[in-house]
């Protein structure tokens, strides 16, 4: 189908792109990141906004750069620069690994990294490797700029901490330099979201986990950091026995639904199977 | 809601034209510029069919808006061939009758060439995550599979041949 009729405005800075949406008054405002969401939102034409403002011509909101013990990565950056970008691999490697999960390549050129996790869907996959790594999100506004850490800014089902009129402009990711990543997604058909999917980091000395950080994709309306399972994995050997023992934590606290892909008792289960998995891919 | 004015280069062609914002771009190139090549497969950007190569990389084109494109360089299937001579992954579907019906064609092929620019020499279980964003309805993954793999021996060993190697 061909979306409704909507005016469209493509600033060349933030800045500007702040006052075009100031400026919208009673007009519904939607903001175009990498479209890979939206797109096809407004071709089913369950979302028609009267003015749509596209982020793809702000240079400033692309790429990534070292910021000292963290690196900042722009909102919009596409997911296929987030698997190739060399300082992303090097310090925040579990990003990548779940950015090259996220539905297929030509999607992957151009979905963004802000826009999913400014989207939110709780079977996206880049909210909970963002979660465990403890990034931090730097939201302009009319007034300024904020910096939202990781566990405030997914607030409920397809929402965060951006407010009206604001933008998500940056992601500061903390550097973890040396550690083991993966995130095992699970599926039933290709490049479909995630059923289930776990990011794990880990780091280990000598044998031992010294330091273990696990986010859970899809077991409630947002993201969900497996404390319990990190607390259970800390000073553990790395080994697959004592590793499945932590991951039997893994559905603590979580919340999941059930609908037409898998009840709530299964994502429970897969929880659990995939920690496993994930903490054992990461240790290597 | 007015039009905006949009200079776009496709299959090597400089147009300008004035289009509707909510025009996407699988449109503009089917019904402005009558590149029919590139077709419509879905309503939820799955099926990749519509896949064109912007600015050197494959994107669907149901699923980006002409006006995003301002000032690109799009490449669809019918930019392909050369001076009549089919593209090397053209040739290799062909030969490898890596079609049924067709209609997932224009979009596996131009996957595909994006598939061997990052990735020369790619398994068979890379050919298959690589054309993970393109379905065909006829089922016929078995032989388009054998095409790319085709295509990526023709291409190495011109390549080769280009470099001096053995
Ligand atoms: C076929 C298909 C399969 C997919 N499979 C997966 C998958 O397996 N896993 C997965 O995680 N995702 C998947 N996706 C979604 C994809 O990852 C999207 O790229 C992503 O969800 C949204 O990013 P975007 O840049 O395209 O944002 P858009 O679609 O442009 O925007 C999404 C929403 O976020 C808002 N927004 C975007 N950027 C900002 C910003 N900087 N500040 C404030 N608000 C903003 C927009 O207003 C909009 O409401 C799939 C998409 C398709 C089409
Ligand atoms: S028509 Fe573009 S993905 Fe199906
Ligand atoms: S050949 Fe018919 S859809 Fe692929």
């Amino acid at each position: 189908m061909i979306p409704a009729a909507f005016d469209y405005e493509s600033p060349a800075s933030v800045d500007e792109a702040l006052a075009v949406i100031a400026g919208a008054g009673d007009r519904e405002v939607k903001v175009l990141a990498g479209g890979q969401s939206l797109i096809p939102v407004l071709r089913l034409r369950m979302n028609a906004p009267d003015l749509v403002v596209d982020l793809g011509r702000i240079a400033e909101l692309r790429g990534v750069r070292d910021d000292g013990d963290a690196i900042a990565i722009g909102a919009m950056t596409t997911h296929d620069d987030v698997t190739r970008e060399p300082l992303i691999r090097q310090h925040a490697l579990l990003l990548s690994l779940a950015a090259q999960t996220v539905a297929d390549p030509q999607v992957r050129h151009r979905g963004t990294f802000g826009g999913s996790l400014a989207h939110a869907d709780p079977a996206a996959d880049m909210p909970a490797p963002a979660l465990a790594l403890g990034a931090e999100f730097v939201i302009a506004g009319p007034s300024g700029r904020r910096t939202v850490g990781a566990s405030d800014f997914f607030t409920d089902l397809f929402t965060t901490a951006i407010g009206e009129g604001e933008l998500l402009v940056e992601v500061r990711v903390p550097k973890h330099t040396g550690w083991g990543a993966h995130y095992e997604k699970f599926n039933h058909v290709a490049h479909t979201w995630s059923i289930v999917g776990v990011a794990a980091a880990v780091r280990v000395e000598g044998g031992t986990i010294a330091e273990a950080k696990v986010g859970l994709t899809n077991m409630g309306l947002v993201p969900i950091r497996a404390t319990a399972v990190e607390q259970a994995l800390v000073g553990q050997p790395a080994t697959a026995d004592a590793i499945r023992a932590a991951a039997q934590n893994a559905d603590q606290g979580t919340n999941p639904m059930s609908d037409a892909s898998a009840d709530e008792d299964y994502r429970r289960h897969l929880a659990k199977v995939l920690t496993g998995r994930a903490v054992l891919a990461a240790v290597g | 809601m007015g039009t905006r004015r949009i200079s776009v280069t496709v299959d090597g062609v400089a147009y300008s034209d004035d289009v509707e914002p909510r025009t996407l771009l699988v449109h503009y190139l089917r019904e402005r510029l009558g590149k029919t090549g590139t077709v419509v497969g879905c309503d939820t950007s799955n099926c990749g069919a519509c896949t064109v190569h912007l600015d050197g990389r494959s994107v669907k084109s149901c699923s980006v808006l002409a006006v995003q494109v301002d000032g690109s360089d799009v490449t669809t299937i019918e930019g392909l061939a050369q001076n009549g001579e089919l593209h090397p992954v053209q040739q290799a579907f062909h030969e490898n009758h890596g079609l049924q019906c067709g209609y997932c064609t224009p979009g596996m092929i131009m996957q595909s060439v994006d598939l061997l620019k990052d990735n020369p020499d790619p398994s068979d279980e890379e050919i298959r995550e690589g054309l993970e964003g393109n379905l065909c309805r006829c089922t016929g993954y078995q032989n388009i599979v054998k095409s790319v793999k085709a295509a990526a021996k023709a291409g190495s060993v011109s390549a080769g041949v280009a470099g001096g190697a053995a």
